[in-house]
């Protein structure tokens, strides 16, 4: 059972990858994309997530922490770089 | 029994997970503007990625993977909320233009364009940034 459930929810994190890409490409402003960009890694991690048990394998876990902290950093880096005067349009 | 109870848990925070992260990717495609596709993602991406790494968890159950399962789900839970206000900051200053039918914009004019400070009101910012010019007179 656990194995169809993986697959399943392998195929439904694919899915969301496509969706947030197609905002990362079209999204109107820089901080859509940022948001889009924050959602993509949050998806990367389930994608690990389930990895780790679809392979048995528990290393991936600190893959899982290691892309969660710098995805953070990079929000907060966008986050300081519009507020210290980025473009006010693009 | 109880090998199949926990395999019926995994499966289902698996799946539950797996579906909020396309609720929330779905949301980002579909939402108006930033705010409402900030409100999409952030809370079920959140929480999407916390319960796969959680199925993780429960799926392994030693003590060693459960720590660092965890550690993963309260680094998510606790920074997602920071990021999403910086984000949300910051697209604000910016001027990302807000969806045609929000009703109220309780901040319009009262950030300080200049220093990004809060004030009650427009009088308020105007002679902050102008400290020794006298008050408006009525």
């Amino acid at each position: 059972m656990l194995e169809i459930v993986v697959n399943i929810v392998f195929l439904l994190l694919s899915l969301a990858l496509v969706l947030s890409f197609v905002r990362l490409a079209r999204g109107p402003t820089l901080p859509d994309r940022v948001v889009a960009l924050e959602l993509l890694v949050s998806i990367t991690v389930g994608f690990i997530a389930v990895h780790t048990i679809a392979s048995e394998r528990a290393n991936f876990l600190d893959v899982a922490v290691v892309l969660s902290l710098t995805a953070f950093l990079a929000a907060i880096g966008f986050a300081r770089f519009l507020e210290r005067g980025g473009h006010r349009d693009d | 029994m109880i090998e199949l109870f926990w395999e019926v848990v995994t499966s289902a925070l698996l799946l539950i997970g797996g579906l909020l992260m396309l609720v929330a990717a779905l949301g980002l495609v579909r939402m108006p503007d930033l705010l409402t596709r900030m409100h999409a993602t952030t809370k079920a991406g959140a929480l999407g990625g916390g319960l796969t790494v959680l199925a993780v968890a429960v799926h392994f159950g030693e003590a060693e993977i459960v720590a660092r399962a965890l550690a993963v789900m309260t680094f998510i839970v606790l920074t997602a909320p920071v990021a999403a206000h910086a984000i949300g900051r910051a697209s604000y200053f910016v001027g990302v233009p807000l969806w045609e039918g929000t009703v109220k914009d309780e901040l319009k004019g009262r950030y300080d364009a200049q220093n990004h400070q809060l004030h009650s009101s427009d009088e308020a910012a105007e002679s902050a940034r102008r400290p020794d010019a006298r008050p408006p007179e009525h």
